[in-house]
């Protein structure tokens, strides 16, 4: 940096007159602005989706939410089946998600040697930044026929007695999507968990080592209690990114409106059935799926307020 | 994992916690038994198997999207646009990766300035105020918004009334984009060192003179890094995309009211057909678009590691 002039009279720091004077409360109105900007878009966003969508709602009456007939061809809009795949789906991927996003968090700040560390957590990096059509389109060409579906089907033979895995258990299903939805959330929660992680005192740490704790309950007695509300609010994060995900979802969760207890079975999530008859939709049937998308995002909030109000709490503190 | 019964802190463990605690507390069980030593073993054991089972996805998706697209991967799948019939060999994404750069670059010349004076605001004038600290929480709370949503948003606002085209596309990735350069800004901005600032306002320079001049050129490693991550976020989306710009065969020729193709909504058809010539081009297409985000993050990368304001 050179900005220590000698010569102050050359200086690009001393204001000129008149344009200076000028250009400190313009910037500083213009930076206000922009600030203001992302609260007037994000309610702009509300409205503007809640009034489209308001006719739809309006003649369905409560059965918008609590029934699950969608049938675009006669006029009834019933979302609560899409409301439950959502739930199930990201439900799965949180079960499958939280341990190893947790079991890597704790690798990466309290066990990894050195160097092991860099590399590891640039991998999982990378997880996050491959795109969710990618996601999908693998699962569905790779995983689903690789991995998936051979597993569903075993399970569906050998417990298919307990009605969650019950079915034939081949082909698309909240299951198989739950599980790529796990391995799209995992870089998330993983990466703001080691941030929560490191955050706690290392004085408190070596308090538990210095009592003779071995690693392992130093971490179950002294960062966990300690880094809790954190590491909720980054699963929490988590949950709101895969409640949202569409693409990924809709290519591996079926496309079928019903709610059934089996996870091996094919449904629709609020986002899958929004990308799947969007393009082909018309008049009610449009209103109705902006409809479904201004649900999908109040629940999103509601998950992302509680989240993020956790996470601020633990980091900034 | 036994967190809920260790409520008793460690510092209160260190200051001589009451003997009642002690039985819970890990802690303060003095005695070095074999379970103790076994039970230690068997978690880093876990911790060692969910970082190498994470390892295997990453491994499995960049083998599978080398191997299934290097073969599609030709000159003319990098200058052809996509062949009418799903069923035709041969073409190739041109359309589709014209579209996408379209309007990323779009969205990135709008969302960029923008977020970078917000994180400005934030950072030299709001600070700790009240409006502050609303505009950061519902940047973040943006960040979480459901892309689709974000795409119907355009459709309702923009769409309907001009027609699908690259502005409502790339409108739909500014606004996604926007709180990630917001928040990712903010975080590098503060970094500047307090002195550097007061050195600046001693010799006589107003504010817009020490951000301009001090304060941005010594956070711009750090905010490339955030805007480049913003911009691999953009490139890969595809949801708003599939509401706002639609797909096309042909190059795009007008940047409203014409359907225009992009990477990822191309990748997205191929890969619902059912016709092995189209699921072929998805795959290379996937290598693209893959190859494209890993530039954007190695770029936010490389200038991560030219930021001297870590420490």
């Amino acid at each position: 940096m050179t900005n220590a002039p000698t010569d102050t009279v050359a200086s690009p720091l001393v204001p000129r007159k008149g344009f200076s004077r000028m250009a400190d409360p313009v910037f500083a109105a213009l930076t206000g602005a922009a600030g203001i900007l992302v609260l007037i878009i994000l309610g702009y966003m509300v409205v503007v989706t809640t009034l489209t969508a308001w006719p739809a709602m309006q003649s369905q009456g409560w059965s918008f939410i609590f029934s699950t007939t969608w049938d675009p061809s006669r006029g009834q809009y019933g979302i609560l089946a899409f409301v439950y795949g959502t739930v199930l789906t990201s439900l799965i991927a949180l079960v499958i998600a939280v341990p190893f996003s947790l079991g890597i968090a704790l690798f990466l700040t309290e066990i990894a040697p050195g160097w092991i560390r860099g590399p590891v957590a640039y991998m999982v990096d990378l997880l996050a930044a491959v795109p969710s059509v990618v996601y999908g389109l693998w699962g569905v060409f790779v995983l689903l026929p690789g991995l998936l579906q051979p597993l569903a089907v075993w399970l569906s033979r050998t417990l298919g007695w307990i009605p969650i895995f019950a079915g034939p258990g081949s082909g698309l299903s909240f299951f198989g999507a739950g599980v790529v939805l796990a391995i799209m959330i995992i870089p998330i929660i993983s990466s703001l968990s080691r941030e929560v992680l490191r955050a706690v005192p290392s004085d408190e740490k070596n308090a538990a080592f210095a009592l003779g704790a071995t690693r392992w309950e130093m971490i179950t007695g002294a960062v966990l209690p300690r880094a809790k509300a954190g590491i909720i609010g980054a699963v929490m994060l988590g949950l709101g990114r895969a409640l949202g995900e569409t693409i990924a979802v809709a290519l591996l969760v079926g496309s079928r409106e019903q709610i059934t207890a089996s996870i091996l079975k094919p449904g629709y999530t609020m986002a899958s059935i929004i990308a799947n008859q969007f393009t082909e939709a018309t008049g009610d049937h449009i209103r109705a799926l902006v409809g479904v998308g201004v649900v999908l995002f109040i629940i999103t909030i509601v998950v992302n307020v509680a989240a993020r109000a956790l996470v601020w709490r633990m980091v900034e503190a | 994992m036994p967190v809920g019964m260790s409520a008793g802190t460690p510092a209160g463990a260190a200051a001589g916690a009451p003997a009642g605690a002690a039985a819970g507390n890990p802690l303060l069980m003095r005695s070095t038994s074999r379970a103790r030593v076994v039970k230690d073993v068997a978690a880093r054991v876990a911790m060692w198997l969910a970082a190498l089972i994470v390892l295997v996805p990453v491994i499995l998706i960049l083998y599978y999207v080398a191997a299934k697209g290097l073969p599609t991967m030709d000159w003319e799948f990098l200058t052809q646009p996509t062949p009418y019939s799903m069923r035709l060999r041969g073409g190739g994404f041109v359309n589709g990766l014209i579209g996408t750069l379209l309007m990323v670059v779009l969205a990135a010349v709008v969302s960029i300035p923008l977020g970078l004076l917000g994180a400005i605001y934030l950072v030299e004038y709001g600070k700790k105020g009240l409006l502050a600290q609303v505009i950061r929480f519902f940047s973040d709370v943006m960040t979480g918004v459901p892309s689709v949503f974000v795409g119907l948003f355009v459709y309702t606002a923009m769409v309907i009334p001009f027609g699908f085209g690259v502005v409502m596309g790339a409108a739909s990735l500014a606004i996604i984009m926007l709180p990630i350069v917001v928040r990712s800004s903010e975080e590098m901005l503060k970094l500047v060192p307090r002195e550097l600032k007061e050195a600046s306002y001693a010799l006589g320079a107003g504010h817009w003179h020490t951000i301009s001049r001090v304060v941005l050129p010594a956070a711009a490693p750090g905010l490339t890094t955030g805007t480049m991550l913003a911009v691999a976020r953009a490139a890969g989306e595809t949801a708003p995309l599939l509401l706002t710009a639609l797909s096309a065969q042909e190059i795009v020729t007008r940047l409203v009211g014409e359907a225009t193709a992009s990477l990822p909504v191309l990748i997205y058809y191929g890969a619902r057909n059912p016709f092995p010539a189209g699921q072929e081009r998805a795959w290379a297409g996937a290598l693209e678009l893959l190859l494209l985000v890993l530039v954007f993050t190695l770029l936010a990368r490389v200038a991560s590691s030219r930021n001297r304001l870590w420490q």
